[in-house]
């Protein structure tokens, strides 16, 4: 087997603050492989962003990881020096956020800044660094890429400046995307446009990507194998078909319940009672156990870990082949 | 046919955007002016749930806006139980006619005081209508706090209290306190995530039931559309492109903008079958493109839509606005 792309191994990312620790990301383990899209899913407050922080080494302090390994290619990057991991984060790794306006600065147009961060990353003359920049463009979906490199980002559409984002983030043909809420924000015509731009990242470039998004429908479009998180730990992963058309978690089955789907007359929608706990009161046991209508005893007592089930992991004690046996 | 609870007739409304007079007259420029809706027509019946989607910057808001009475039209009415709210805007009968209408906002953050106690939030509504005494009025927060599956104790607390979710509940509360007929709701749950969307809708659909309200639902997500609405209206740059019950809408789609938002979306079913590529980008609406506004995104566009713009018509249970469904065009392509 090659080596993966990403692999984390037992990451735990904690917050001390004045009440205590808090811990956000809790025992995660995962690898995504070349060509391969991983999709993040999970309600709000599960750690998605914050796993995705702490693979780049960028936890806003006090925040850190406090045990487990990341490695990118094998080699270990979360304990690299500050200045290291800032090129790895440039040329080896590419950020796609949420809002396309914090990722670009509006006092430069778009040429200056595509040109500016190829240079820094691939030694390329100003005049080929501003061709590959064109191409990039093209590539993304921007009509008449050679006039409107010159536009300043205001300019753009939302959609268009989120395409502009993308284009940044693939300047330096980075192995790994890591990708927070990309499609989030636009509508869905601009969305599929997006997708289409990912999927082919991946395919041509053998690019891995990571996506953290709320859309089921994104993720059963251009995701390999999906993640679930709840409460800072994984709840599942495996391949998308498993996990979407047949979930395990008993998470996994609600959230999937409750999203309202083109196809379906359900004249109600599966929801899952009560909410997430808070990080500072998460129960002990399994954390979902207040929300859960499989509990049983041992699910109050023994915090269970992801278990190999089906093809995929799986954090719940109903799929422990010894519960199974008794 | 009995009348239908509201009706919207030819509206439009016009933003000035200009730059200032001064600068204007300094650069010799006109008056610029944002057609933001333009000429829509479309009723909603008692007990019914109409939806309008469409993309971002379409003037779902504005519409929202102008029937509930925040923003004035340019041109056109809204009339409710058949009678006009622009003609008799001011006066009692206007005040308790609005009073039957509330609207509930997208940002469940923005729209509630930080500073006021959720109680206070939820029996403001009663308060500028002064009907209760104090009593019946905190029985009142009571039960409504109950009816939104929050307890009567929660009034105590102040918003930032609460996540996301509960903080939508308690808008809801706030809107049913008038015991209102009608809610216009913009944008219920696009900023919750799918799990507490669910458990949202589901709460509207049962109060929907238990006290017969009529919802105005505006969303961009076709699914969530798909879940809560009897009929939909799609609206492209400020026009009514589409006007479907919402089965029709999906199984026999008639505008080609509706057919190109449909095959749009994510497919959560994994059937394999080939999303289109989306041609082009909503226009900028300061200079909308002649004829049919969406001509330059549209496969089927031809010179007369370049020209002329097509009304609504009513073909089988669908109205839309269309040359091609009119020439019978689109059924070849
Ligand atoms: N600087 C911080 N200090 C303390 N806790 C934090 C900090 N930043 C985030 N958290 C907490 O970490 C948890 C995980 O947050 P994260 O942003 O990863 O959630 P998420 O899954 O991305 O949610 P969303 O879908 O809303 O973006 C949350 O409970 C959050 O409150
Ligand atoms: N007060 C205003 N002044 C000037 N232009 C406005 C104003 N309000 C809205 N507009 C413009 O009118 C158009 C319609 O806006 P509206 O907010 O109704 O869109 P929407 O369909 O609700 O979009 P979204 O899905 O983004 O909420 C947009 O082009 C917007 O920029
Ligand atoms: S471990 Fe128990 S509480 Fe947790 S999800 Fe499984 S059955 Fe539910
Ligand atoms: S009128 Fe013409 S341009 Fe407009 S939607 Fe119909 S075919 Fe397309
Ligand atoms: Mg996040
Ligand atoms: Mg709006």
């Amino acid at each position: 087997m090659s080596t993966p792309v990403l692999s984390v191994e037992g990451m735990t990312v904690q917050f001390p603050t004045r009440r205590g620790i808090l811990t956000a990301v809790d025992d995660v383990s995962f690898s995504i492989k070349a060509g391969e899209v991983l999709g993040v899913v999970g309600e709000s407050g599960a750690g998605k962003s914050m796993t995705g922080s702490a693979i780049i080494g960028l936890i806003e302090p006090p925040g850190r990881i406090s045990s487990g390994q990341v490695f990118l290619h094998g080699e270990r990057i979360d304990t690299l020096p500050a200045e290291k991991m800032r090129r790895v984060r440039g040329r080896k790794i590419g950020m796609i956020f949420q809002d396309p306006l914090t990722s670009l600065n509006p006092l430069y147009t778009v040429a200056e800044q595509l040109v500016e961060t190829i240079r820094t990353h691939l030694p390329l003359s100003a005049a080929d660094a501003r061709k590959r920049a064109i191409g990039l463009l093209d590539d993304v979906g921007i009509p008449d890429a050679s006039r409107r490199i010159d536009d300043y980002p205001h300019q753009f559409s939302g959609g268009m400046r989120q395409r502009v984002v993308i284009a940044l983030a693939l300047c330096a043909d980075p192995d790994l995307v890591i990708a927070d809420e990309p499609t989030t924000a636009l509508d869905v015509s601009v969305q599929a446009q997006i997708i289409d731009v990912m999927k082919k990242l991946c395919a041509e470039k053998g690019a891995a990507i990571m996506l953290i998004t709320h859309d089921m429908g994104v993720i059963a479009e251009i995701a390999d194998r999906v993640a679930v998180m709840y409460a800072g730990r994984l709840a599942e992963i495996g391949p998308v078909r498993k996990v979407i058309s047949d979930a395990a978690h008993p998470y996994t089955k609600g959230l999937m319940g409750s999203i309202p789907s083109l196809l379906s007359d359900a004249e109600r929608l599966t929801q899952i009672p009560g909410s997430m706990p808070r990080l500072t009161a998460i129960p002990q046991g399994c954390p979902f156990n207040p929300r859960c209508s499989y509990a049983f005893d041992r699910c109050y007592i023994e915090r269970p870990d992801p278990l190999p089930h089906d093809e995929r992991r799986v954090a719940c004690w109903l799929y422990d082949k010894e519960e199974a046996l008794s | 046919m009995s009348t239908p609870l509201l009706e919207v007739k030819n509206l439009s409304v016009s933003f000035d955007v200009s730059r200032p007079w001064l600068n204007r007259k300094l650069e010799g420029q006109d008056k610029v002016l944002l057609k933001a809706v333009n000429d829509v027509s479309f009723s909603i019946n008692k007990g019914e749930t109409f939806a309008i989607v469409g993309e971002s910057g379409s003037g779902k808001s504005t519409i929202a806006r102008l029937i509930v009475g925040l923003l004035k039209p340019s041109s056109g009415d809204v009339f409710f139980e058949g009678k006009s709210l622009s003609a008799g805007l001011e006066g009692a009968e206007a005040r308790k006619l609005r009073r039957r209408f509330q609207m509930i906002f997208q940002d469940p953050f923005a729209s509630l005081n930080p500073r006021w106690h959720v109680a206070d939030i939820v029996a403001e509504p009663l308060r500028v209508f002064k009907t209760e005494t104090g009593k019946q009025r905190r029985e009142k927060v009571g039960e409504l706090l109950s009816l939104v599956g929050l307890s009567p104790e929660d009034g105590a607390k102040f918003p930032h209290q609460f996540s996301g979710g509960q903080r939508q509940r308690i808008a809801i509360a706030r809107a049913l306190a008038a015991n209102p007929d009608f809610i216009v709701c913009d944008e219920p749950t696009s900023a919750l995530d799918v799990s507490v969307q669910a458990q949202i809708l589901n709460l509207m659909k049962d109060l929907q039931d238990k006290l017969g309200l009529t919802y105005l639902f505006i969303s961009h997500d076709l699914s969530v559309v798909r879940h809560m609405a009897d009929r939909i209206g799609v609206l492209y740059l400020g026009r009514m492109a589409e006007i479907a019950d919402a089965k029709s809408l999906f199984v026999d789609r008639q505008h080609p903008y509706t057919r190109m938002l449909l095959d749009a979306v994510p497919d959560l079913g994994m059937t394999g079958k080939p999303r289109k590529p989306v041609e082009g980008e909503i226009p900028s609406p300061l200079d909308p493109p002649s004829g049919c506004v969406f001509n330059p995104r549209c496969p089927l566009a031809n010179a007369r839509c370049r020209t002329e713009r097509p009304e609504l018509r009513l073909y089988g249970p669908t109205w839309a606005a269309c040359h091609a469904v009119e020439e019978g065009r689109d059924k070849a392509a």
